[in-house]
């Protein structure tokens, strides 16, 4: 036991001493979160339109008044001709062009219906639908408010209730989403790299030959970074809480328990990796592209997952992250309880047991 | 020159020779790109829909049979009470309940006024805000239909409402196809992570393996040394992307308006300029893992920054002009131009020259922070 503390101090040292390594293991964190949290967004606010009036009365008027209105979109310019728009395009700048008809106003009057075409640089194609389906609600709107004035007739009032995140606000998805990058980051890749740092400069060879025995070796060298991973996930969270203001509805102690959890998985898996590969480049490799993009791509932290292709849908089944992320929406604003997530704690659990065996197979004590 | 060539050699067979290495410079980040440009969109479809209808009437069947007919919305179940629905949700079994009052169509005709409530899972803001959308369309799209019908029974005529119609119009991609956006992105950042990682490492790894030493006493020059280190990850970020156009082009079947030679010259002088941030990293670092580590992160914060899943234009003003310092950014919007739009040098003839001019001012500094001595 007290040869195995003594490692332990060693790994310790080992990272500390590494200034670099720990600015930037502390300042990841901190910069993703803030970047997420005010930097990126995919909702659309203050879009450049154009507008091509070709009837110019008081209703197209109204119209533009109140879509110049809206937070989301900013009237950048109005053009007068059809071929304009290509050019207003190409530029970039602008995203919509709204299309009023002749005689709109007329058509509207008489033949109670008029046109609006609405062109989207659909280079973009979710952003030029949402934009396309925005402009349309807000011309509904205002339809529907000029109809009121007649006489309201066989109305239907939908009643609308946000569950979770009544301000939709983008960052509750993302701050479970970077917690579950940084710790898979930090638990599976910097173990990965360590410990086949250790084969690649041949230091191994002198911990295989010590009195320690190879679980200690493995234990001793993932435990700094469980320490770190904690940190960090505390770290996420204060930020989460504090400057995001995002609930934590359920029991932090569950909260903790299941990030304990997943740090342990992310280090089977970190473990696994080491066991695979004989080089720290190849490690690297295998983690980042093996493991850091699926984790953002397929884990739902940026992209719904309910939209992908089947296949994909299946695959995502079998990365530990998406489990997580699932399990801690549901904690900090579902307010879930465990009955509610055991099923996805379970697959968890399960899977880092399958890593841990996987790699004990694989695990050489000797040298080749 | 005889020099260079030489080290040039022992380049490539060093990294040839490494047979883990192979599969995954060549085989992964193509099988990335075809698995992630599946994965990445933020499309909002198969929106899991559930329903509790209180009132059983015809009215109230004939709107639940408009959520079924749409392709957004996947009818996952029908609930007797609220509460068993609102337990789903909070299982994240559903996203949307539409609560169907009792009395619907008995107030909707007599009262001429009637109540509906709808439940979202805002979690994820975004796809929230459209699925709110949809369900708004759908809803007043009966709403119309309903009122043109009783309007004409009770009254014998037609007195119709006024109506906007919108003619929506989708220019450079006309059937909304999400991988046509997506795939050139994808391309540009596999391209990135690949020669900055490996170019990064690269040195570092003689330097921690000890062999920086015994070539730093030899009389290769400095620029030399590092032509020779560098060149081939050129040449392997080209190949790549060689590559990954070729299946844009025949499994995506992602236009190429533009001059695919624009594309060509563009990605040369860009992969000099991460080349270059490479070297950079590679002379400020001890270990691979360092190297590793802070590649990292500036690659992420340059991925997040550049457009590429999140418009540029979203962004407050403060971090739109934080995105003027990243290169990824240039890349990703030259790319789309030119395959997408088909644009040629003149639209893009900025861009090039900040690129350059980038490309110039890192390659000068880490040259010269590099030193033969310690």
């Amino acid at each position: 036991m007290k040869r195995f503390i003594g490692f332990v101090k060693k790994e310790f040292y080992h990272i500390f001493r590494d200034k670099r390594s720990m600015f930037i293991l502390f300042g990841m964190p901190i910069a993703q979160i803030m970047l997420f949290g005010f930097a990126i967004t995919n909702e659309i606010n203050n879009v450049k339109i154009a507008i091509l009036d070709k009837s110019k009365d008081t209703e197209t008027q109204k119209i533009i008044q109140k879509i110049s209105n809206s937070s989301y979109f900013d009237i950048e310019q109005e053009i007068t001709t059809e071929a304009q728009i290509e050019s207003v395009f190409k530029k970039g700048k602008v995203k919509a062009v709204l299309v009023f008809e002749n005689d709109f106003i007329k058509h509207l009057q008489t033949q109670k219906n008029g046109k609006v075409q609405v062109i989207t640089d659909a280079t973009d194609p979710n952003m030029a639908n949402t934009i396309s389906n925005y402009i349309t609600s807000i011309l509904q709107n205002f339809i529907q408010e000029k109809n009121k004035n007649n006489k309201p007739t066989y109305q239907i009032q939908t009643q609308t209730q946000l569950f979770y995140n009544p301000e939709m606000k983008s960052v509750f998805t993302f701050v479970p989403g970077v917690m579950t990058v940084i710790l898979m980051l930090v638990s599976a890749m910097m173990t990965s790299i360590s410990i086949t740092r250790e084969k690649e400069l041949g230091t191994m060879e002198i911990l295989l030959v010590s009195p320690l025995k190879p679980f200690q070796v493995i234990i001793g060298k993932v435990f700094p970074y469980i320490f770190l991973s904690v940190i960090n996930a505390t770290v996420i969270l204060l930020l989460g809480f504090f400057v995001f203001k995002m609930p934590i509805e359920g029991s932090l102690f569950l909260l903790a328990i299941e990030s304990v959890l997943f740090i342990v998985c992310a280090l089977a898996l970190g473990i696994l990796i080491s066991t695979l590969s004989n080089s720290q480049q190849t490690a690297m490799m295998i983690s980042l592209f093996g493991l850091m993009l699926p984790v953002i791509l397929l884990s739902g932290f940026i992209f719904p997952i309910s939209s992908m292709p089947l296949p994909l849908q299946v695959i995502s089944n079998i990365i530990p992250a998406k489990w997580f992320i699932i399990i801690i929406k549901a904690i900090m604003l579902k307010g879930s309880s465990f009955a509610l997530i055991w099923k996805e704690t379970l697959i968890i659990i399960t899977m880092t047991i399958i890593y841990t065996v996987i790699s004990i197979r694989k695990y050489k004590i000797r040298l080749e | 020159m005889k020099t260079i060539l030489f080290i040039i050699q022992k380049e490539f067979k060093q990294i040839f020779r490494n047979k883990s290495m192979l599969p995954i410079i060549f085989i992964l980040p193509l099988m990335q790109l075809v698995v992630l440009s599946n994965a990445a969109s933020f499309e909002v479809k198969n929106i899991k829909f559930s329903y509790v209808d209180n009132d059983h009437s015809s009215a109230s069947r004939e709107l639940i049979s408009k959520f079924q007919a749409s392709n957004y919305f996947n009818i996952i179940s029908q609930f007797s009470s609220k509460k068993e629905a609102n337990l789903q949700m909070q299982k994240g079994n559903v996203d949307v309940i539409l609560e169907i009052p009792i009395y619907f169509e008995r107030n909707l005709i007599k009262q001429q006024n009637t109540n509906l409530s709808v439940s979202i899972n805002a979690i994820d803001g975004a796809a929230a805000g459209v699925s709110n959308v949809y369900i708004t369309q759908i809803i007043s799209g009966y709403n119309q239909s309903i009122q043109t019908q009783l309007q004409t029974y009770n009254q014998g005529t037609i007195v119709q409402a006024e109506n906007i119609t919108t003619i929506p119009s989708f220019w450079y991609n006309k059937t909304l196809n999400y991988k046509t956006f997506m795939v050139p992105g994808i391309l540009v950042l596999l391209v990135t992570m690949l020669s900055l990682f490996l170019s990064s490492m690269n040195i570092v790894r003689e330097k921690e393996v000890g062999t920086l030493e015994q070539i730093n006493v030899t009389p290769i020059k400095k620029h030399q040394f590092i032509i020779g280190k560098l060149f081939p990850f050129w040449v392997i970020g080209l190949m790549v992307l060689t590559v990954g156009l070729t299946i844009a082009k025949l499994v995506f079947n992602v236009p190429i308006l533009g001059n695919i030679f624009l594309i060509y010259g563009f990605t040369s002088i860009y992969l000099i300029l991460i080349l270059g941030i490479g070297l950079f990293i590679s002379n400020h670092t001890e270990t691979q893992q360092q190297a590793m580590f802070i590649a990292w992160f500036f690659t992420v914060i340059f991925i997040l920054m550049s457009g590429l899943f999140t418009p540029i234009e979203s962004m407050p003003n403060w971090a739109q002009k934080v995105t003027l310092l990243n290169p990824i950014r240039y890349f990703v919007e030259v790319i789309r131009m030119v395959m997408l739009k088909g644009a040629g040098f003149s639209d893009i003839k900025n861009q090039i020259a900040i690129i350059t001019i980038y490309a110039f001012a890192i390659n000068g500094f880490a040259v010269w922070s590099y030193k033969k001595t310690n």
